[in-house]
């Protein structure tokens, strides 16, 4: 792992989705043009996606939102391992932050009265800084740690947060955690639209800010020194550039992008409990991120779709296999656990840049073949 | 159109239409919902699969066998009892997922007998919120008794607070002179216990220790614990770690006397982790029980779900997690008859509130207008030649304040109809 | 509180010397592949369920932990050769979440198999300490598990340092270019990395089950965790390290324990490892820095 470098390198060579330093915009009105455009593709699959939340039943609307939550906790993630090389545990931590700073701000604003956007709106906003601070600490404690190392000191702060909730269990609720007192959608949405189709919108524009900011990142001047950090720190330095505050300054806005995927959990499920940001699901966005391609947005999009549809995906095929009875409570949830992770072992071999990766490849291949074709 | 542009679409496009649209329609609004004329469909969520799974499959195993009884014999008010039963893993996030697909997808009529208190807590205000019944929830949280806030919930168990006191009580007389120490998990089971101890014990823990699920070594507590002279050992432990203490301290030549919270001291499932030595360690073992104990012979729910369990469960297991999971089936049935000929949800939380239900324990349910918590004390059990049972006839109720502990000796509900239950 | 202090730090050094061995399991990957080895628990669960039924089926100990050795092997190179050699070297998350599906493909099998139920294994020895005048020093089991990991550092020093075979493990995983000119073979080098960091991690789930609650599917799951950050504590290259921090986190986390309570032993590794990573970001026995940098 300490040639994580190398890895997201890797990723990103050839027809990688991230652009490296060498195809990045240069001119600058060119660049607030590419933005332009960004935002307007952006606003339109967020159209189309709040579109499609009419064509789900609360169910998996209620999916949808927790997918949007993976979303911006792995595109995250994906920045922080691909821009920068620096491997994270513990983006389940920078979750729980989130979800707890939602928490306790909506149920302060709540108890002191105050509903409508401000409800809805400012535990978000405390959620991220919350969350941009403790990675802002975290990224500074580890600014100066490789692959692995990096990943032990993370995973320990995985480890530690049931025991800070138990610590603090007055304020943060212990094992139980807290509940959530939200602001409700709109009077006049609730004839028309069921809640979990008001939370999948919620949490869909959180996804879509995330994923625009970041890419908008990955294309400043910003997102082209934490590339130049990762490919080469000495040379990066003598260009200027402070390593150390490039890293902090990845690793917070990767929190931060977590910590607005755990408000979203905390506001669509109402509750925030340690259990629910074990290490196990920080284990799962690692895996996600890696599944749906390193480094690139779309990525991890696959990646936590993956997270959220194959469990549902598996589950339908086992319950339609024709199970012998006795066999069925040993069976029961484990043969899902065994195919998904066969499934992850096949899919890392037959696929090691991930979804997005071979998808990438396959487009390439297409292409050059009809041009073969077409040329002929 | 660049390449890039059209990527997005295609990972945003994707996203919104690669979940299956099933249903058309997303508004809300279903009358009756999980009744129909042949069926009732109810559900739960259960551990199993994961680290905590262990021992706790087979509590939905036995609700299911006492059901597919109740079923065989033409089911109540003519219905058949359908139980849904998914696994959560004992993981908040997935309890959320798996009870919203139960009441969203499955279209329940009630949860019942949800396992676990953070696991159940996260989905407290999703099944209130949407007017779920919440029957019987499997924990002695204090949470569940909270009528004003979650209407729809209701526990089971003998909270924690209610057992300490009782068990507290019973050592102060007992062991008068005793040195008290105390272990605890790190969460609300071992604050409310210790809690309750406290209240009626008259002395403190010459020492108090705590225990957390992610580390197996309790060695150093068991030290902690035995350097004080300590010779009345209160444990909050789940039936892993109450092995584990007991085992331990053995080891270091520390032996006790044990008085154990009820959800870790069943004593064949403590057997099945201390292995052969667990008839000498546990010798003496004081608990207490407001179900039947699984080894007692004498008594006649006990006989009762052993019968079922032979027949529609796994003959080779029956334990306390097993009279539990009969007793939770027992009560629900009984709920749902006493619900009427055609059961709402409304009818359902009247004939829970009105305080009718008897259940099958040796105490009575507390049941009322303004509580929603369940058995209202306890029966001492101990540990005797290798057979856990009951100490004496008497059992003690209490409350989960400060009121007095109250012998009570109504006994056990008389068994009706073979166990099952009448509208 | 007049607590035996002794007794304290011999359960704490034993559980030490517990994780130590796991952590120089996941050493031995580290040096071999440069391999984070998620897998490690699984696969020494794995050992440890056919450790359970040979003991259960001879009555006997020792062919159990001879099993448990052995099996830890043979799933060492099966996990090596049949799958491992076929995930891309270019990118080692690649690697990781391949062992992170295998746990999952490992554990279920074991669960579906053998149920989730604990099951008890008992020690060979007592664990009642033996006491020097009144004092409660030491129990033997824990003499017993700190005696096996010796012997263990002691075997891999002497393979290491002493045998072609060791050197050639060691050429092969700081020079493979090198050494691969040089005739080593590379690849069977990783094999023999696999088959013995395996067969370490079995017996060391071996010592800690009979301690904690049972072999169940998940029995190894927070022994790799806690070994994880012993090995990263003293350095995912050094074996010496791993013992060193092995130790002294099973003496502090007994400490924290029984003093400070258990809700505290988590935090008190986030200090330690910041402690130490501040200081030494490679861990406290690192190699030269230079050479991941």
């Amino acid at each position: 792992m300490t040639t994580t470098t190398t890895a997201a390198r890797a990723a990103d060579a050839g027809d990688a989705p991230m652009p490296s330093p060498a195809d990045a915009p240069g001119p600058r009105p060119r660049f607030t043009a590419t933005a332009r455009g960004r935002y307007a593709v952006a606003a339109a699959g967020l159209v189309l996606a709040i579109g499609a939340t009419f064509l789900l039943d609360p169910y998996r609307n209620y999916l949808l939102s927790l997918a949007a939550a993976y979303v911006c906790a792995t595109a995250g993630l994906t920045i922080l391992i691909g821009r920068t090389g620096q491997l994270s545990l513990g983006h389940a931590a920078f979750m729980a932050t989130g979800a707890y700073g939602f928490a306790l701000t909506s149920n302060a604003l709540a108890e002191a009265g105050i509903e409508g956007p401000v409800l809805l709106l400012v535990p978000f906003l405390v959620a991220v800084i919350a969350a941009t601070a403790f990675g802002t600490l975290v990224g500074a404690a580890g600014a100066r740690l490789h692959g692995p190392y990096l990943a032990g000191l993370t995973l320990a702060i995985v480890l530690a947060l049931p025991a800070v909730t138990s610590t603090f269990s007055g304020l943060l609720g212990g094992d139980q955690g807290l509940y959530v007192r939200t602001e409700r959608r709109p009077e006049v949405l609730s004839a028309v639209i069921a809640n979990e189709q008001w939370q999948a919108w919620v949490a869909l524009v959180a996804a879509a800010i995330v994923l625009v900011l970041l890419a908008q990142l990955g294309r400043s001047p910003s997102g082209i020194r934490m590339q130049a950090v990762r490919d080469d720190t000495a040379a990066a330095r003598l260009s200027g550039i402070d390593p150390f505050r490039v890293k902090v300054q990845a690793f917070a806005i990767s929190a931060g992008a977590a910590g607005l995927g755990g408000a979203v959990l905390a506001y669509v499920t109402q509750a925030a409990s340690p259990g629910a940001y074990g290490l196990s699901f920080s284990l799962f966005l690692l895996v996600a991120v890696v599944v749906g391609g390193t480094g690139t947005l779309p990525g991890a999009v696959w990646g936590a779709l993956l997270l959220v549809l194959l469990p549902e995906a598996i589950a339908a095929v086992t319950d339609a296999l024709p199970l012998p009875d006795d066999a069925v409570s040993r069976l029961d949830g484990n043969l899902a656990v065994l195919i998904f992770g066969a499934l992850l072992v096949v899919i890392m071999i037959a696929a090691p840049r991930g979804i997005q990766g071979a998808l990438v490849a396959l487009r390439g291949r297409i292409r050059s073949r009809t041009t073969r074709t077409t040329s002929t | 159109m660049t390449q890039h542009t059209t990527r997005w679409i295609a990972a945003l496009g994707a996203a919104a239409l690669a979940v299956p649209a099933l249903a058309a329609c997303s508004t809300p609004g279903a009358a009756a919902p999980g009744v129909t004329e042949e069926s009732i469909v109810i559900g739960t969520h259960q551990p199993l699969t994961g680290p905590a799974a262990a021992g706790y499959a087979s509590i939905s195993a036995a609700t299911q066998a006492y059901f597919d009884y109740v079923n065989d014999n033409g089911g109540v008010n003519g219905r058949t009892i359908d139980y849904v039963v998914m696994d959560d893993q004992y993981n908040p996030a997935e309890t959320q997922t798996v009870v919203r697909e139960l009441v969203l997808e499955e279209d329940v009529f009630a949860v019942v007998g949800g396992l676990g208190t953070p696991t159940h807590s996260a989905v407290l205000d999703f099944l209130n919120d949407n007017e779920v019944p919440d029957l019987f929830v499997a924990s002695g949280s204090l949470a569940w008794d909270q009528p004003e806030t979650y209407p729809m919930t209701f526990g089971v168990n003998t909270d924690y607070t209610r057992e300490g006191k009782i068990l507290g009580a019973y050592a102060a007389e007992e062991f008068a002179d005793g040195t008290f120490c105390y272990l605890g998990q790190d969460d609300d089971f071992g604050e409310d216990f210790s809690a309750g101890v406290l209240q009626t014990l008259g002395a403190d823990f010459a020492e108090s220790q705590v225990y957390t699920v992610s580390n197996q070594d309790v060695a150093p507590q068991v030290v902690a614990m035995q350097s004080t002279g300590c010779d009345v050992a209160f444990l909050a432990t789940i039936p892993g770690f109450t092995a584990l203490t007991i085992g331990t301290a053995a080891q270091l030549g520390w032996f006790p006397q044990y008085i154990t919270a009820n959800p870790g001291a069943d004593y064949p499932t403590l057997a099945e982790y201390l292995g052969e030595s667990a008839p000498l360690l546990l010798e003496g073992f004081i608990s207490s029980n407001y179900l039947g104990a699984a080894g007692d012979d004498s008594d006649e729910w006990v006989q009762l779900f052993r019968d079922i369990n032979d027949e529609y469960g796994d003959p080779d297991v029956f334990n306390g997690n097993t009279v539990y999971g009969m007793a939770i089936g027992y009560l629900t049935a009984e709920a749902l008859a006493k619900a009427g000929e055609n059961p709402t949800r409304e009818s359902l939380l009247e004939v829970v509130s009105s305080g009718e239900l008897v259940g099958s324990g040796v105490v009575p349910l507390a049941f009322g207008d303004d509580s929603h918590a369940g058995y209202s004390g306890a029966q001492l059990t101990q540990v005797v030649g290798g057979a856990q049972l009951p100490m004496g006839d008497t059992a003690y109720v209490t409350d989960s304040g400060d009121g007095p502990v109250e012998v009570y000796d109504g006994g056990a509900a008389p068994i009706e109809n073979d166990g099952i239950p009448q509208g | 509180m007049d607590v035996p202090i002794l007794l304290l730090a011999g359960t704490g050094l034993a559980r030490g010397a517990i994780f130590a061995a796991f952590a120089l399991a996941l050493v031995l990957i580290w040096r071999a592949a440069r391999i984070a080895n998620f897998a490690q628990g699984a696969m020494a669960t794995v050992s440890c369920y056919v450790a359970f039924h040979v003991t259960a089926l001879t009555g006997n100990y020792w062919l159990g932990l001879a099993a448990a050795l052995v099996s830890g092997a043979v799933l060492g190179w099966v996990v090596e050769r049949g799958v491992m050699r076929f995930v891309d070297r270019s990118n080692p998350l690649a690697a990781v979440i391949v062992a992170i599906g295998l746990v999952m493909v490992l554990t279920s099998t074991l669960a579906i198999a053998f149920g989730a139920d604990y099951r008890p294994m008992p020690a060979p020895f007592p664990r009642e300490p033996i006491r020097i005048g009144d004092v409660a020093v030491i129990s033997p089991y824990s003499l017993f598990v700190l005696a096996v990991v010796a012997v263990l550092m002691l075997a891999l020093a002497l393979l290491f340092t002493r045998t072609g075979v060791g050197l050639a493990m060691r050429a092969a995983a700081f020079a493979p270019e090198v050494s691969r000119l040089n005739g080593v073979r590379v690849d069977r080098m990783r094999t023999l990395g696999w088959t013995l960091s395996a067969a370490v991690g079995g017996l060391a789930a071996l010592l800690v089950i009979p301690t904690e609650l049972g072999l169940n599917p998940h029995a190894a799951d927070l022994l790799f965790v806690y070994a994880f950050t012993v090995a990263i504590v003293g350095g995912l290259d050094s074996p010496v390290g791993a013992v060193v921090a092995g130790l002294a986190i099973g003496v502090i986390l007994t400490f924290v324990t029984a003093f400070a309570g258990a809700t505290f032993a988590p935090i008190a590794i986030v200090v330690i490892l910041l402690g130490v990573l501040l200081v030494r970001p490679q861990g406290l026995f690192a190699a030269r820095e230079a050479r991941v940098a």
